[in-house]
């Protein structure tokens, strides 16, 4: 992403976003950070501190349990949310699949972000939903 | 026909004079800022042979002319717990080089007149000529990069003097270009390096599109001056004070901010601007409110564009160089090498386009002279060794000597304090050698590479603003992150540290 108008409408395009305003939208821009990652560089590892929020913009990454990979996470999907919430470390590596592009929040700012913008929190709600109902069918 | 002849006459006197004619060199480096000077002077110290080029006529990169109101936001204390000119006073004084030799470091402090412990930009301008001449790094000005070529082994590329062949290219050359994003009307008001004299914007409203360093430096030094001062971007102001990073707003930079918190007429507003028009008295700034909904419209004699800058990559996304910041850094290993383009390397500020692991979100500080000037230390050590087949001793350590060693590391080491959660101090462990000191290293490199057994030590922050040893230990190829106590006088050489540490290297030492 080159330019502002590109960064935002891609971010407007994405479900988590997908109540916010405009302006709003551009005010995410501007508190996520964008971070790049080549094809097998980790973006989280698992069993260390302090990480953070991320969204993947464009490409894909892929989910690393004592490493077995257990899922592949794409545009739209975002990571690390459970780590900063509970404030432990992930339970999983995240390994960039090709190039990775993903916003990148703060873990100390989560509770601030999602308290500004409960839109995106009702929308995280529902995507950590559809998770446990999946995790549930495989029980 | 006169002018013809002196022409060329001119250019041959300079090139005489001048080093690093163009030829074929192992590395090139293109900066004579601080990232090339600091990167020049360690290959150099490693026996690697180089050839410097700068577009400048002198030594000092950005800060020949930046910051724009002539003094730093990076500190040099002139006095302070460590003694002027060791390794430890490095932490106190972010701006003076590095040096193997004593009487080389601690260059800037030795100019500042005491009316601030920041730096002036012309007290850092001279400690950098100082560097450069007294450490003879030895640059050939006047000479721009224009363009580069892969070859068969290596890179050409293209000066306003000649071609030049190398292996690798280092490329330190700021973050110095003017960046605007592209909201209309914003390409008819002047960006931040335009701004005029405080005493030109006397009775003027004036409206600053930003609100990171560049914008508050605007807006602090108009105070005096402008009827009113509207700072406008999308996002609260961060300020490093509650970032705990050199990426908020700096303290010195706060009154604008004070006298928005107190009603004093300034204005720090979260507002998207939409356009910017001209009009007759100057123009108009249209916004929408971000965290608080609602329209803005600003009739304005003057704005101000702090809207930061880019690396000036030129053809280097032809290459495939990735990119990424809406295209502004390239995207870099955490041995500040393109991630695409092997063998293209960056010094200098660009080197924040390894962002490293970010632990709690703190990045790393090497987009300042503080943090940067290690990295060129770490980054001449690599080149040397992975592409000049030059051999660095590694000393030995005392099992006895490891835990006193790494904890005064945590403790003291610049490396470590400049460069959080980003720079470790490492020790392997070879079992028939015994404890080996592995310098200093990126953090990210040694939790993601393979490796011997070894421990890495370095100091981060957490959500909380403790600072705190983090102990990476790799036994069998597997990497645990266990955190050591933090200590409000910042003591990690306690018994309590000393114990846990003892415990964590169990079986290694």
């Amino acid at each position: 992403m080159s330019t502002r108008t590109e960064l935002i409408d891609t971010l407007a395009g994405l479900a988590l976003f997908a109540d916010l305003s405009r302006p709003q939208v551009e005010a995410v821009a501007h508190t996520f950070e964008e971070e790049y990652f080549a094809d097998g560089q980790r973006v989280l590892r698992q069993g260390f501190s302090g990480s953070n929020l991320y969204i993947i913009v464009t490409g894909q990454a892929a989910v690393h349990v004592d490493g077995t990979q257990r899922a592949v996470l794409s545009r739209g999907d975002f990571f690390g949310e459970i780590s900063v919430l509970l404030g432990e470390p992930p339970a999983g590596d995240v390994v960039a699949m090709g190039p990775l592009r993903c916003l990148a929040l703060p873990g100390p700012d989560l509770e601030v972000f999602l308290l500004t913008y409960p839109r995106v929190s009702y929308r995280m709600l529902q995507a950590e939903a559809r998770r446990v109902r999946s995790a549930n069918l495989w029980r | 026909m006169a002018v013809k002849r002196r022409q060329p006459q001119s250019r041959r006197r300079r090139g005489a004079a001048q080093p690093f004619p163009p030829g074929r060199y192992p590395v090139v480096i293109v900066g004579s800022g601080p990232g090339g000077l600091q990167t020049s002077y360690f290959l150099r110290r490693l026996g690697v042979a180089h050839a410097v080029l700068s577009a400048d006529a002198a030594p000092g990169g950005m800060f020949r002319r930046y910051p724009l109101f002539q003094r730093l936001i990076s500190w040099s204390k002139p006095y302070a717990p460590a003694k002027r000119g060791t390794r430890s006073y490095e932490w106190y004084d972010w701006n003076s080089l590095l040096a193997d030799e004593s009487a080389r470091r601690a260059l800037v402090p030795e100019r500042m007149d005491g009316t601030s412990y920041f730096p002036s930009r012309a007290e850092m301008e001279q400690g950098l000529v100082a560097f450069a001449g007294d450490a003879r790094v030895r640059v050939r000005y006047r000479c721009r990069w224009e363009a580069t070529r892969r070859t068969d082994d290596g890179f050409a590329l293209v000066t306003s003097d000649g071609e030049y062949a190398c292996r690798a290219v280092v490329l330190a050359v700021g973050m110095a270009e003017p960046w605007k994003p592209d909201v209309p009307g914003l390409e008819l008001v002047p960006h931040y390096v335009q701004t005029q004299a405080p005493r030109a914007y006397a009775g003027q409203r004036v409206v600053i599109l930003g609100k990171r360093n560049s914008g508050f430096e605007v807006a602090d030094a108009l105070l005096p001056w402008a009827r009113q001062i509207i700072l406008l971007s999308p996002r609260p102001a961060l300020l490093s004070i509650h970032s705990r990073s050199t990426a908020g707003v700096r303290a010195r930079y706060l009154l604008p901010y004070e006298d928005h918190a107190l009603g004093g007429g300034v204005f720090a507003l979260d507002a998207a601007t939409d356009r910017v028009e001209r009009t007759a008295s100057g123009y108009r700034v249209v916004a929408t409110g971000t965290t608080r909904p609602g329209g803005f419209a600003f009739d304005a004699e003057a704005v101000i564009a702090a809207t930061g800058f880019t690396t000036p990559l030129l053809d280097l996304r032809t290459l495939g160089l990735a990119t990424f910041n809406q295209d502004r850094l390239p995207a870099l290993t955490p041995f500040w090498e393109s991630t695409t383009v092997p063998g293209i390397f960056f010094a200098g500020t660009v080197t924040q386009g390894a962002v490293g692991l970010k632990k709690h979100g703190i990045p790393s500080n090497s987009g300042g002279v503080g943090g940067f000037r290690h990295n060129a230390r770490v980054l001449a050590m690599y080149l040397a060794e992975k592409h000049f087949a030059v051999v660095v001793p590694r000393s030995v350590v005392r099992p006895d000597e490891v835990v006193p060693y790494l904890l005064s590391e945590v403790a003291r080491a610049p490396e470590l304090w400049n460069q959080r959660s980003y720079l470790a101090r490492v020790v392997r462990f070879d079992q028939r050698e015994g404890p080996r000191d592995e310098g200093i290293t990126p953090l990210a490199h040694f939790v993601d590479a393979s490796g011997p057994d070894a421990v890495a030590i370095v100091l981060e922050t957490d959500q909380t603003g403790d600072h705190h040893p983090a102990v990476y230990v790799r036994r069998d190829g597997r990497v645990t992150e266990p955190v050591l106590p933090s200590d409000p006088l910042h003591n990690f050489e306690t018994a309590e540290h000393r114990a846990q540490l003892t415990a964590l290297l169990d079986g290694l030492l």
